[in-house]
C-alpha cells in the first residue's frame, strides 16, 4: 500500500493538536495530584463546567470574547477553591481511596448538575478563533487546532517555569514533598493547597473553552477527562513534563488508530496503551517511584 | 434491653447469628419474604426482584473493595459479560437457567481474574484505573464483536423456564431472585470465617504485612476479583432474565458508580452494609421519580429533570457518606441497636 506521507503528516499534526490539548487537562490533574495526593477523577467534568461557562458568558450573555475567557478561568478557580474547600478539606489524612471516590462523586455531581442547567443536549461555542486554515508547508492544520496548541503549550511551559522559579511554586513542590517539613518553613500549606485547586480549575476551563471549540460541548464532554487520565497515568502522576510527552504520545496514538484504523478503536488504543503501560511502568514514565515501607 | 449474652462454647460464639433474639427476627423476616408475594402488587416484586439482583452485585463488589481493599470501576461491565453469557447460552444452547447462571458465573469470574492481573503491579488508585480500562475495553467488544454479542441492537431472550413453567413475570421470578439472593449473601458471610476471607481482610488492612505473614498476595488478590466477578457474573445473569435484552448500553461505568455508591453508602467491609446499601440506592430513584410525579403540576418539565437530578443526588450521597459517615447505613444501624441494647441504663 502506498502509504499518503502528506496525509499521514496532516493527521500527526491533529494529533499533536489535541495531544497539546489533553496535556493542559493533565497539567491541571498533576497540580492537584502534587500538592494534595488526591487523584481528582473529577477532571474532565471540570474541564466541562468551563466550557459552560465560557459559553453563559459569550454565547448567554453576549460578551466579547476578551472579556469572557479571563471571566470564565475565574469561574474555574472559583469552582476549584469551593471543592477544596468544601469537600477536599474535611477528607484531609483519610484513606487516598475515599478520596478518590469523593472526586467520583463530585464527577457525578458536576455533570448532574450541568445538565440540570444547561440541559442535555449538545451545542456549539460561538466562533471566536475564526476559520481560515493554517498551511504548514503544504499540510493543512485546522485553526481551531493551531490555536488550541500554541495556547497549551504556552500554558505547560509556564506551569514548568513557575514549578521551577515562583515563590509559590516552589511551596507547592516543598508541600508535595513533606507536609510537615513544609509547615515547619513558614510554609502557609492550607493555602497551598488552595492555591493548587484554583489554579488546576483555570487550566480545566482554559482547556475547556479549546476542547469546546474544536469538538463542540456536551454534559457528557467530561469523558475527554478518561484521556487526560491515561496521559497522566502513561506520563508520571507528579510530572509536569510527563504530562506534556504522556499528551502528546495519546494524542498521536489516538489521532492515528482514529484515522487509520476506524474511530471506534480509538479508546480501545488508548487503554490498551494504559494497561501496558500500567504493567511494565506502573509509576509512568517520568513519574516517583514510591517506596513501600511498613 | 439485654444484659450481655452468654455464650459456653466455641462454636456459639463464632456463630453467624449470635442471639436467640436476632434467630427470631430472620425467622421473622423469611416469612416476611414468603408472605410478600402475596400481599404486593407487580411493581412492588418488580423493586423486590431488581433490589435483590442489585443486592447480590453489591455483595460482590464488597468482597473486593470493602474486605480486601481493591476498588473496582469495572463492576457493572462485569455483569454485563454475565448477562451476555446467559443470552448466548439461551440462545444457543438452550441449557437450563440454573447451569446458565453458574456458567455465567464462572465465565465472569475467569474474566475478572485476568483484569486483577495488573493486581500484581499496582494497587490502590492505580488499580481503580486500571479497571476503568478493563470496563472500557469489555464495552468495546460488547460493541464490535457483532456475530456474538449482536452489536448495538444487543440480545433479546425467551423467558427463563423452571420445570417447564416460563418465568416471565416478577412475581414468579421472585420465588427464583430471593433464594439466590439469600444463598449467595449467606456464602459471602461464611467466607469471612474462613481462612480466605480472613486472609482478604488482612490484605485489606496492610498488604505488604499481609504477605510478610504468609498470605500470598498474587493468589488471594486474584481469588477476591474471581469470587467478586462470580457474584457480578450471577447478578447480571439473573438481570438479563428479568429485562430479557442486553445491549451495549446496559451496563455503562454509571452503573459501575451505581455499586460503588451502594457498597460506600451502605458501609464498606460489612455483609449487612452491602444489603443496606443496595436496597437503599435502588430506591432513591424511585423516591425520586414519586417526588418529581408529586411535583409536576408545578414544574413544568418534571420528567426531563428527573435523570439529571438523579445523578446529582447520587454523588450528594457519595460525598455525604464519605465526608459524614464514612462507614454507612451499616453504623447507623449498629448504633441504634446499641441503643435499643443499653436502653434504660444509657442513652
Amino acid at each position: 500500500m502506498e502509504i499518503d506521507w502528506l496525509f499521514f503528516f496532516e493527521v500527526t499534526l491533529a494529533g499533536l493538536g489535541s495531544g497539546a490539548l489533553l496535556a493542559l487537562t493533565s497539567v491541571a490533574f498533576v497540580l492537584i495530584y502534587k500538592a494534595t495526593r488526591v487523584v481528582n477523577l473529577a477532571i474532565g467534568e471540570m474541564l466541562m463546567i468551563g466550557a459552560y461557562l465560557f459559553f453563559s458568558f459569550a454565547g448567554g450573555m453576549g460578551l466579547p470574547y476578551w472579556a469572557a475567557i479571563p471571566l470564565a478561568l475565574a469561574g474555574g478557580g472559583l469552582i476549584g477553591w469551593i471543592v477544596e474547600r468544601a469537600i477536599i478539606r474535611p477528607m484531609l489524612g483519610e484513606n487516598p481511596i475515599s478520596v478518590f471516590m469523593i472526586t467520583i462523586g463530585l464527577g457525578s455531581v458536576l455533570v448532574g448538575g450541568a445538565e440540570l442547567v444547561w440541559g442535555p443536549n449538545p451545542t456549539q461555542l460561538p466562533d471566536f478563533m475564526g476559520s481560515a486554515p493554517v498551511f504548514i508547508g503544504e499540510a493543512y492544520v485546522s485553526r481551531k487546532i493551531a490555536i488550541g496548541f500554541v495556547a497549551a503549550s504556552g500554558v505547560v511551559a509556564f506551569a514548568v517555569l513557575a514549578f521551577r522559579f515562583w515563590r509559590g511554586g516552589v511551596a507547592l513542590r516543598a508541600t508535595a514533598t513533606d507536609q510537615a517539613a513544609a509547615y515547619s518553613c513558614g510554609i502557609n500549606v492550607p493555602l497551598v493547597f488552595s492555591c493548587a485547586w484554583i489554579l488546576a480549575g483555570m487550566a480545566a476551563t482554559g482547556a475547556g473553552i479549546l476542547v469546546g471549540a474544536v469538538g463542540g460541548i456536551a454534559p457528557t464532554m467530561g469523558v475527554f477527562g478518561l484521556s487526560a487520565l491515561v496521559v497522566v497515568i502513561v506520563g508520571g502522576l507528579d510530572s509536569v513534563a510527563g504530562a506534556l510527552v504522556g499528551g502528546v504520545i495519546v494524542g498521536l496514538v489516538e489521532a492515528w488508530t482514529g484515522t487509520f484504523i476506524g474511530g471506534e478503536f480509538k479508546l480501545l488504543a488508548t487503554f490498551s496503551l494504559l494497561i501496558f503501560i500500567l504493567m511494565i511502568r506502573p509509576y509512568g514514565l517520568f513519574g516517583t517511584v514510591e517506596i513501600e515501607r511498613l | 434491653m439485654r444484659i450481655g449474652a452468654l455464650k459456653e462454647s466455641y462454636a456459639a460464639d463464632q456463630a453467624l447469628f449470635d442471639t436467640a433474639f436476632q434467630r427470631q427476627m430472620l425467622a421473622l423476616g423469611a416469612l416476611a419474604l414468603i408472605a410478600f408475594p402475596f400481599l404486593a402488587n407487580e411493581y412492588w416484586l418488580y423493586l423486590a426482584c431488581l433490589v435483590s439482583i442489585h443486592v447480590i452485585a453489591t455483595t460482590g463488589l464488597n468482597i473486593l473493595t470493602g474486605y480486601t481493599g481493591l476498588v473496582s470501576l469495572g463492576h457493572a461491565a462485569f455483569m454485563g459479560v454475565g448477562a451476555y453469557v446467559v443470552a448466548l447460552a439461551e440462545l444457543k444452547l438452550g441449557s437450563p437457567f440454573l447451569l446458565n447462571l453458574l456458567l455465567a458465573g464462572a465465565a465472569t469470574a475467569a474474566i475478572g481474574m485476568v483484569v486483577g492481573i495488573p493486581s500484581l503491579r499496582v494497587r490502590g488508585l492505580y488499580l481503580a484505573i486500571a479497571t476503568i480500562a478493563a470496563s472500557f475495553i469489555l464495552h468495546f467488544v460488547f460493541q464490535n464483536w457483532t456475530s456474538v454479542t449482536g452489536g448495538v441492537r444487543g440480545l433479546s431472550i425467551p423467558p427463563a423456564s423452571f420445570f417447564g413453567r416460563a418465568l416471565d413475570q416478577p412475581s414468579e421470578l421472585y420465588w427464583v431472585v430471593i433464594p439466590i439472593m439469600i444463598l449467595m449473601v449467606l456464602a459471602a458471610a461464611n467466607l469471612f470465617r474462613t481462612r480466605i476471607g480472613r486472609a482478604f481482610i488482612a490484605i485489606r488492612d496492610r498488604d505488604i504485612s499481609a504477605e510478610v505473614l504468609g498470605v500470598p498476595l498474587l493468589r488471594y488478590k486474584l481469588m477476591s476479583f474471581g469470587l467478586s466477578s462470580f457474584y457480578a457474573g450471577v447478578a447480571g445473569g439473573l438481570w438479563v432474565y428479568f429485562f430479557r435484552v442486553v445491549t451495549p448500553e446496559s451496563f455503562p461505568i454509571v452503573y459501575s458508580i451505581f455499586f460503588l455508591a451502594a457498597v460506600i453508602v451502605g458501609g464498606m467491609g460489612t455483609i449487612l452494609g452491602g444489603i443496606l446499601g443496595a436496597v437503599f440506592m435502588t430506591m432513591v430513584p424511585e423516591a425520586l421519580k414519586l417526588i418529581v410525579g408529586l411535583l409536576s403540576p408545578w414544574l413544568p418539565n418534571a420528567v426531563a429533570i428527573l435523570s439529571p437530578v438523579r445523578t446529582v443526588v447520587f454523588g450528594g450521597l457519595i460525598i455525604g457518606f464519605l465526608i459524614f459517615e464514612p462507614h454507612g447505613l451499616a453504623e447507623i444501624w449498629r448504633r441504634i441497636r446499641r441503643f435499643f441494647h443499653l436502653w434504660p441504663f444509657k442513652n
